[in-house]
């Protein structure tokens, strides 16, 4: 696969590590008990077969289709085009009664400003306390998946860190028609390994207490998405 | 709003948290739990919830089965080759900025764990939901050392303060009703940190609340971080953890320093192996098509999220489980817990009885081989999990990865016979010598027979022959103590045959 030329960049400058204490006798005797164990009986090999749907079947309403399962997940859903985009989005963030927005370093997002709210770039890098004191946060993101109503942000200039989806109760994300997707498959061919991604299908959600689904718990409890289409 | 506060932090005096430990044999946990009626209304109404969802969803997908063909595959590869798999997964996280631990067995991992914590000089640390940790006893190795270990998911936050155990690979705190749950928040909450709000309901959505204003506090102040892995991706050192509530991302972002503890079986081998499990897992476990929040990280990433990472690489008798060519396949599990939600047993006794953090069909087969059933002999409980089961095959049915449980149960119960510790083996023995005289010559059948005839005169009052007390029934009563007998009938086929000249003379 080309994937394995793909490299990350921006490496951290090599940190003290703990070295508690000399391990490499458990390394060689966890690989020689392993190697025992297959000496006598390794399985055969067997190829895998890839003939699951790799790609999203022809004719697939992928705008739709997004829209529908990200609904699913009682998230909410609007559509707009060039011409009503900045009215669609004032008409969401009114809904969610946010008037400052978290947005990441960068110009993608400053279309936003148009809606009426405050913009607060994340640069210098807001502290966890202001991020988690802040009422809501936009991002677009790098793939989105129709058939399962995700969102992937894989720390992109229009997505940011993690921590800025996350700390905040509100996330807006706004998502473009060349960034959907119609499979898992087809998202990660897309994806760069070596970058730290999320994937999100919906609010944070539990269903611990006696199954039933509470959405909201750690991360932002509503998610509107806008869908640029 | 929330802030750092300072809440009480209480890492002492806090009792240890109780494990599974001296737990008895699965036929006496099982008797104690059937008579919990609120247990098994609980479990009924989770497991048949949860399998009605995972139907709709994997119904969905023309490919399921290729894809659970495929996810097999893909693990059997990594079985076949380990040993190359985990060095190229150690070198790529090298690369990319983490550092690499490897652990023989509980005891390594956990003082591997104990020295990162302290290196950074910190007493508490917070948990994602890992069945790999809860396997090694990682929070009460952390409590020896002085060191407080918060679990962030809410049904592990709700079994960690009732100072219970978790029930269920998914959902812990399965056998835990909303009353319960409240009760144990009101009482501690305030113990630990941020006490539960005044006049907290028992509404899902505030006990939500509460865990969400009370765990913030922790997330925002800790320092180090402690997570299990999905998946482990050898070519490229990514690391996987799907959840959803998001105390898994607070985790993995938040803190200064992550440690992930990872089973040596989790890993694929390929970035594109991805997409195979990652369609395999949130149908098969909480029945989604995709599960709220997954997070996937390669080594440290500058200004995004931890600038330490350790990846201690765990065996604890999973080598073991390699060396057997059936019992193996138990390492492709993916911890979904569907297997659990199908089975007739599981769904009545719950996953306390398995004495393991490893509960129902997978727990069954997978437990006694980590604790080295295929090498040795052992402990009573463990022998008796192989007999835990029906052999419906639901489990398989249900399986991602085309485990056999069937398979690996019964191969169990033959190694156990040849180590004399089939659990009603006496019973068995007695019953099967039994046969063995009666069928040695025709007229010890008739005898036989007709003294079983008369016995439903002793014993067989509504046609069925319950449990014999134990004092008086021997082998019978034994057996007779985990299942009803039909009680024989009237007149046995041979004594009918000759009466009724084979129904000629039918009166």
């Amino acid at each position: 696969m080309s994937k394995l030329t793909w490299r990350r960049g921006g490496h951290t400058a090599p940190v003290a590590k703990p070295e508690p204490v000399e391990r490499g006798a458990s390394k060689a005797e966890m690989l020689g008990r392993l190697r025992d164990a297959l000496a006598d009986n390794r399985p055969p090999r067997a190829e895998v077969d890839r003939s699951y749907r790799r790609e999203r079947d022809a004719g697939t309403d992928l705008v739709g289709r997004f829209a529908e399962r990200v609904a699913d997940y009682r998230a909410r859903v609007l559509r707009a085009d060039s011409s009503d985009l900045v009215e669609t989005a004032a008409a969401l963030l009114r809904e969610a009664g946010v008037r400052r927005l978290v947005v990441p370093p960068g110009e993608r997002l400053a279309w936003l400003a148009a809606t009426g709210v405050e913009l607060v770039y994340d640069d210098p890098p807001l502290t966890v306390t202001q991020l988690d004191a802040a009422e809501g946060v936009a991002t677009e993101c790098a793939v989105a998946v129709a058939e399962t109503g995700t969102i992937v942000l894989d720390g992109g200039p229009d997505q940011g860190r993690r921590a800025l989806s996350l700390l905040p109760d509100y996330h807006l994300c706004v998502v473009r028609a060349e960034q959907l997707v119609g499979t898992v498959p087809e998202a990660v061919a897309r994806l760069d390994p070596y970058r730290p991604q999320t994937w999100i299908s919906g609010p944070s959600a539990t269903s611990d207490i006696e199954l039933d689904r509470v959405e909201g718990v750690h991360g932002p409890r509503r998610l509107h998405v806008l869908l640029l289409a | 709003m929330t802030s750092v506060q300072p809440y009480p932090r209480a890492v002492e005096p806090r009792p240890p948290e109780p494990t599974f430990l001296g737990m008895p044999p699965f036929p006496e946990a099982a008797r104690t739990a059937l008579s919990d009626a609120q247990l098994r209304a609980n479990l009924r109404k989770a497991t048949h919830t949860i399998r009605a969802r995972r139907q709709a969803v994997v119904d969905e997908l023309p490919d399921w089965e290729r894809l659970r063909a495929a996810g097999a595959a893909i693990k059997d590869d990594v079985l076949a080759h380990l040993p190359r798999y985990l060095e190229q997964l150690e070198a790529s996280v090298t690369a990319a900025g983490g550092t690499v631990h490897w652990a023989r067995d509980a005891d390594e991992a956990n003082a591997i764990v104990v020295d990162i914590v302290r290196a950074h000089g910190v007493d508490e640390v917070v948990k994602i939901k890992s069945m790999a940790t809860q396997e090694i006893d990682l929070n009460n190795a952390l409590g020896r050392a002085g060191i407080a270990a918060w679990e962030t998911d809410l049904a592990e936050m709700i079994v960690q303060l009732g100072h219970d155990l978790p029930s269920h690979l998914l959902v812990p705190a399965i056998h835990k009703n909303r009353r319960e749950i409240r009760d144990v928040f009101v009482a501690e909450m305030g113990r630990v940190g941020r006490p539960a709000p005044a006049g907290l309901t028992e509404r899902p959505a505030d006990l939500a609340e509460a865990a969400r204003l009370h765990l913030r506090e922790k997330f925002l102040s800790a320092k180090v971080a402690i997570s299990g892995g999905n998946f482990a991706v050898a070519e490229t050192g990514t690391v996987c953890v799907v959840e959803s509530e998001g105390n898994g991302r607070m985790c993995l972002t938040l803190p200064d320093v992550l440690v992930t503890v990872l089973g040596i079986e989790k890993l694929v081998p390929r970035w594109e192996d991805l997409e195979v499990f990652l369609q395999l897992l949130p149908r098969s476990s909480t029945g989604e098509r995709m599960n709220p929040y997954t997070s996937m990280w390669t080594g440290v990433t500058d200004g995004d999220g931890p600038r330490h990472f350790h990846l201690v690489l765990l065996d604890n008798g999973r080598s073991d489980v390699l060396a057997d060519p059936v019992g193996r396949q138990a390492l492709r599990c993916i911890r979904c817990s569907a297997c659990l939600n199908v089975c007739p047993v599981y769904e009545r006794v719950g996953g306390h009885a398995y004495g393991s953090v490893y509960p129902g069909p997978i727990g069954a087969i997978l437990t006694p081989q980590l604790r080295g059933l295929n090498q040795h002999d052992v402990d009573a409980q463990t022998a008796s999990l192989p007999y835990a089961s029906t052999l419906c095959g639901a489990c398989f049915e249900a399986c991602p990865v085309l485990i056999d449980i069937p398979q690996i149960l019964t191969r169990q119960r033959a190694q156990l016979t040849d180590l004399g510790r089939g659990p009603a083996h006496h019973a068995e023995k007695a019953a099967m010598r039994a046969v063995d005289w009666a069928f040695g010559q025709p007229w010890r059948l008739g005898l036989a027979q007709h003294a079983a005839s008369f016995s439903r005169h002793v014993v067989g009052r509504k046609g069925r022959i319950g449990k014999v007390p134990r004092l008086l029934g021997g082998p019978l009563g034994r057996w007779t103590a985990a299942r009803d007998a039909p009680a024989p009938p009237s007149e046995s086929f041979r004594s009918w045959h000759k009466r009724t000249a084979g129904g000629l003379e039918e009166p």
